[in-house]
């Protein structure tokens, strides 16, 4: 079976939408020669008209692809910096999210957001590093974020066809992850279902991003003493509530592991909705970045911003009471 | 588009504005509104010019440009007084208003906001085979907002089909672009390459002319215009000034303004029984787009958050 690792998942996902629709276009810097990857070969195969490189202008050309939407395209933005989406989040947040209501649904405005390599990549330092999920769940734009090879081809897939504007973060921790799987298997996943990576008894741990691959080891390490299950919601707005709550129905312990600041993090709503609403026989805990943190240079400094496997596994033992 | 039909423009939006005003005085309108009156010329020469099926986008003080772009004058009004049947069925008001069938693709509350879209839109249209174009309205105070010098640059690198109207009067709220405009609005075009010229902002026609010429390069290939409508705002920046009272501007300089005003430079090139009688029949028009609005229901509260999605996902509700 072929190993696909997840930035071609994100290519062939890209590709396999602008071949079926016409109306599916690609902005971005550097793009043409695909610097990320995400977009290799797209330039060759769909031509300047479908592939355009922009100048280094975010904010006009986050809103020029909200107007082609509105104007019946499909724009797919890809960002090199997450960090670029603090430029943008007026043309995002305060503008292509709001159309629809504000127009009494008179437009729709299907672009989505492709942000390859979010998150740390090991001393990219203070304005490379960013995570900003959280700020737009808070917002209420549709926000991925997949783990997986296949998970990122089918959440992409599903952000292109949808006719709302999607962020989709790639972790860089996840990038190079590789997954054995058949190109024919690779579907849509809907937004909103969460997967069960790994079913246990004793505790949830809810894993964003690449952070699932280190539940997933923590998990194995715990394996003699702690069933773990773990949960990655893969779409953080909207979030699979039902799948979260019939898993606590399983263990009643939950452990968030996210890599985003503490405060006003995705990590605090799980908390507090599992809080308010689903089955919990012990407090839940959280593993995130500090509050407020700005990732420091030297990479030591870096990764003691960063969840670790150590504070996860600690987190898991302190729920269960071992 | 003739002389009369201008001056019906003209007329129609001068009426819209007094009867939304008084709404507003009465608390009809919530929220208040930035009429613009004095600045109809623009608004009612750039859209003749347009084909019905070109798109526009516009600005917080936008129902000018609304309106001469076709939406009804009910649903407007409607839309002002939060009834369910406006334009954007309440979810939009006075800053946000659209219509997608009459090529409105809204009026947007961030300065400079909407010229970005209108270029989008424009680019979109080209790509789809169509020869249809965009046009962008925003004031003196958006020349300074970075987002439209960047769109600027796209717009004339690739040659978009947009005509980019800056509605010059004078103020950014009660700033002069003198006080706080470096260069020029023409100045900014020139550096981009983007053909542009001054226009009487108070001449209908003139505006008329200057946009047929814009919509044509456009159409034709030709990539962006800019035009610098230069013309005076009668009325407060917004309908909350008549409280607040600042003062920004003398007496003579609105009594000046006010002299050339476009009602009468338009009214004055047709004869006064035609004046007459479009008059009257604007005045009933608008009496009973005031009396559709206040006939018109009260959305319910329970679909506060309809239309949020586009796919129609319901969000989760604020408390349990
Ligand atoms: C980006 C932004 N900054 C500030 C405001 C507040 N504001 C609303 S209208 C206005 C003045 C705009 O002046 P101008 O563009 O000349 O348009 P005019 O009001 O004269 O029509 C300001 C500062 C805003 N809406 N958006």
């Amino acid at each position: 079976m072929p190993n696909l690792s997840y930035l071609k998942a994100l290519n062939r996902a890209i590709g396999d939408e602008m071949e079926r629709d016409p109306a599916v276009c690609v902005l971005g810097e550097d793009i043409g020669v695909a610097v990320t990857y995400a977009t290799a070969g797209l330039l060759r195969r769909f031509g300047r008209d479908r592939v355009l490189d922009t100048p280094i202008s975010e904010q006009a050309f986050t809103s020029f692809a909200t107007g082609a939407a509105m104007a019946g395209m499909r724009p797919l933005i890809e960002f090199q910096i997450p960090a670029l989406l603090f430029l943008v989040f007026e043309q995002i947040a305060n503008q292509a999210h709001k159309f629809s209501l504000m127009t009494g649904g008179q437009t729709r405005v299907p672009v989505t957001y492709l942000l390859p390599g979010s998150g740390s990549r090991d001393s990219w330092a203070g304005q490379h590093s960013d995570h900003p999920y959280s700020l737009f769940a808070h917002v209420g734009v549709k926000t991925v974020v997949p783990a997986t090879a296949s998970d990122a081809y089918g959440l992409l897939v599903t952000a292109i066809r949808d006719d709302d504007p999607v962020v989709v973060f790639a972790p860089s921790g996840a990038l190079a992850s590789r997954e054995n799987i058949d190109f024919d298997a690779l579907a849509p996943v809907p937004l909103g279902s969460g997967r069960v990576h790994r079913s246990g008894t004793d505790v949830t741990v809810v894993a964003v991003g690449h952070l699932v691959h280190d539940a997933l080891a923590v998990a194995d390490d715990l394996a003699g003493s702690v069933s773990v299950e773990v949960f990655d919601p893969r779409s953080l707005y909207p979030f699979d509530w039902q799948g979260l709550a019939a898993s606590l129905e399983r263990t009643g312990r939950l452990v968030v592991v996210d890599d985003s600041n503490r405060t006003c993090g995705i990590g605090a709503e799980i908390v507090a909705t599992a809080a308010e609403e689903m089955r919990l026989t012990a407090p839940p805990r959280r593993v995130t970045r500090p509050d407020g943190a700005v990732l420091p240079f030297a990479r030591e400094l870096d990764l003691a911003c960063q969840p670790t496997r150590g504070q996860l596994r600690a987190a898991v033992e302190k729920a269960v009471g071992v | 588009m003739t002389a009369a039909d201008l001056y019906r423009t003209v007329a129609l939006i001068r009426g819209f504005e007094q009867r939304a005003v008084e709404l507003v005085r009465t608390g009809v309108i919530s929220g208040g509104i930035h009429p613009c009156t004095g600045q109809e010329a623009v608004a009612a020469g750039t859209c003749a010019a347009l084909r019905p099926d070109d798109v526009i986008t516009s600005t917080h003080r936008g129902h000018g440009h609304v309106l001469a772009k076709g939406a009804d004058p009910a649903r407007m009004m409607a839309e002002l007084a939060g009834r369910t049947t406006g334009l954007n069925q309440a979810r939009g008001g006075s800053m946000h208003a659209a219509d997608f069938g009459a090529g409105v693709l809204g009026a947007n509350a961030i300065v400079g906001a909407a010229v970005p879209i209108a270029t989008g839109a424009a680019w979109a249209m080209r790509q789809q085979g169509s020869d249809r174009v965009a046009l962008a309205y925003f004031g003196d105070g958006a020349v300074s907002q970075g987002v439209v010098l960047e769109t600027f640059n796209l717009a004339a690198l690739w040659r978009v089909p947009v005509v980019l109207v800056c509605e010059n009067n004078g103020f950014a709220t009660s700033m002069r672009p003198a006080d706080t405009m470096a260069g020029s609005v023409l100045g900014r075009a020139a550096a981009f390459g983007i053909p542009a010229s001054a226009v009487d902002g108070m001449d209908p026609q003139a505006v008329l002319d200057a946009t047929a010429e814009a919509a044509d390069r456009a159409r034709s290939g030709g990539g962006p215009t800019l035009l610098e409508c230069v013309t005076f705002r009668f009325d407060a920046h917004h309908t909350w000034e008549h409280t607040a009272r600042p003062r920004y501007r003398t007496d003579d300089e609105v009594a000046a303004g006010r002299a050339r005003d476009p009602l009468e430079i338009q009214g004055a090139r047709i004869p006064a029984a035609t004046r007459a009688a479009i008059d009257a029949e604007t005045a009933a028009l608008l009496d009973e787009a005031v009396r559709f609005a206040l006939d018109s229901p009260h959305p319910d509260p329970a679909g506060a958050l309809d239309h949020l999605y586009a796919t129609g996902m319901r969000p989760r509700a604020g408390a349990l």
